[in-house]
């Protein structure tokens, strides 16, 4: 039962995730999570405010399927397929996040600095999920999808428009984690 | 029950990002940091396996389940949305560690802090909305 209980490889999860962008083209549809939030914009009543909101959100259903299948899927592996006691990051990453003051993973997914509680509950930290989740919220749609709909899906097709978000993806993430992560904490 | 195959994709993908890691902060810093390979593995290897397999359909003409030809839209041209689209999701990524993905997936281990998140993307999503045509696509 290791192989289960431990971290998968990454050559398995590539290969199934793979699988499952594959499943949903085989089942006539695009795989691309970030479609939900507009989705979910437009079900809460958004259409009344701007065009971009106005379509039928009941042809995403499927979509909203994955996301509640993901969601059930987190708790299955979370509670019962094993821990994350055997989280193996890097020595040195985890050195250098003590350094700037952010809490070694010790079998958790998330650091304590951004996600306890009591960051929750702090202004600082309160806001900085907000603006992380904006930052997010905003930039797929413009960007036309994330990391499954142009990493997995729109390189696996030769997308140039994709390789171009996927650069972006990483300018963007390695100024965040190189330069402004140390300033923030 | 037309919906439960898409269901059952859903809880797949939610079991093998949770055991591979990669809904994980410190696996997407640890990414941005170049100090491990795991991330780039799992990216590789699933493009790699969508190339082998969409070229498969495209080659051998699959159908879809219910016979209709499989039909793979191009992306529309530009380079300011997906630039500037871009680094701000890159920026976002980097700072709390998950992609739309994970964020659904995250709130089903049980963590808070996520709804936050969620509602910041909804929030950004809405205003990207609004906004929409006064930007540069």
């Amino acid at each position: 039962m290791e192989f289960i209980t431990n971290t998968w490889h990454w050559s398995v999860s590539g290969f199934l995730i793979g699988v499952v962008m594959l499943l949903l083209t085989y089942f006539g549809k695009t795989f691309g999570m970030s479609s939900n939030l507009r989705t979910i914009c437009s079900m809460s009543g958004g259409s009344k405010t701007a065009s971009y909101f106005n379509f039928d959100w009941r042809e995403q259903k499927w979509n909203l399927a994955i996301v509640l299948g993901s969601i059930v899927g987190g708790f299955i592996a979370y509670h019962f397929l094993g821990n994350a006691s055997n989280i193996d990051i890097n020595p040195k990453t985890i050195a250098q996040l003590q350094h700037i003051g952010i809490d070694a993973p010790n079998g958790k997914f998330l650091p304590d600095a951004l996600f306890s509680m009591e960051a929750l509950t702090s202004p600082k930290g309160f806001l900085l999920l907000l603006l992380g989740g904006f930052l997010i919220g905003f930039g797929t749609p413009y960007a036309g999808g994330c990391t499954s709909g142009h990493a997995i899906s729109g390189l696996s097709n030769f997308q140039l428009p994709s390789l171009i978000a996927v650069v972006g993806f990483f300018v963007g993430g390695l100024v965040m984690a190189h330069f402004l992560i140390p300033i923030i904490f | 029950m037309k919906l439960f195959r898409f269901f059952a994709v859903g809880i797949l993908f939610g079991i093998v990002l949770t055991k591979s890691e990669a809904i994980s902060w410190y696996r997407i810093y640890e990414m941005f940091m170049f100090q491990s390979f795991h991330m780039y593995g799992i990216i590789g290897i699933a493009v790699i396996t969508g190339v082998c397999g969409i070229r498969f359909i495209k080659k051998k003409e699959i159908k879809d389940y219910k016979g209709q030809p499989i039909e793979i839209l191009d992306k529309e041209k530009s380079i300011a949305r997906y630039l500037f689209g871009g680094i701000m999701f890159g920026l976002g990524w980097g700072l709390v560690g998950s992609c739309p993905g994970p964020i659904f997936i995250l709130l089903g281990t049980g963590v808070p802090a996520i709804a936050v998140v969620l509602f910041g993307a909804l929030l950004g999503t809405y205003l990207y909305g609004l906004l929409k045509d006064k930007l540069p696509h």
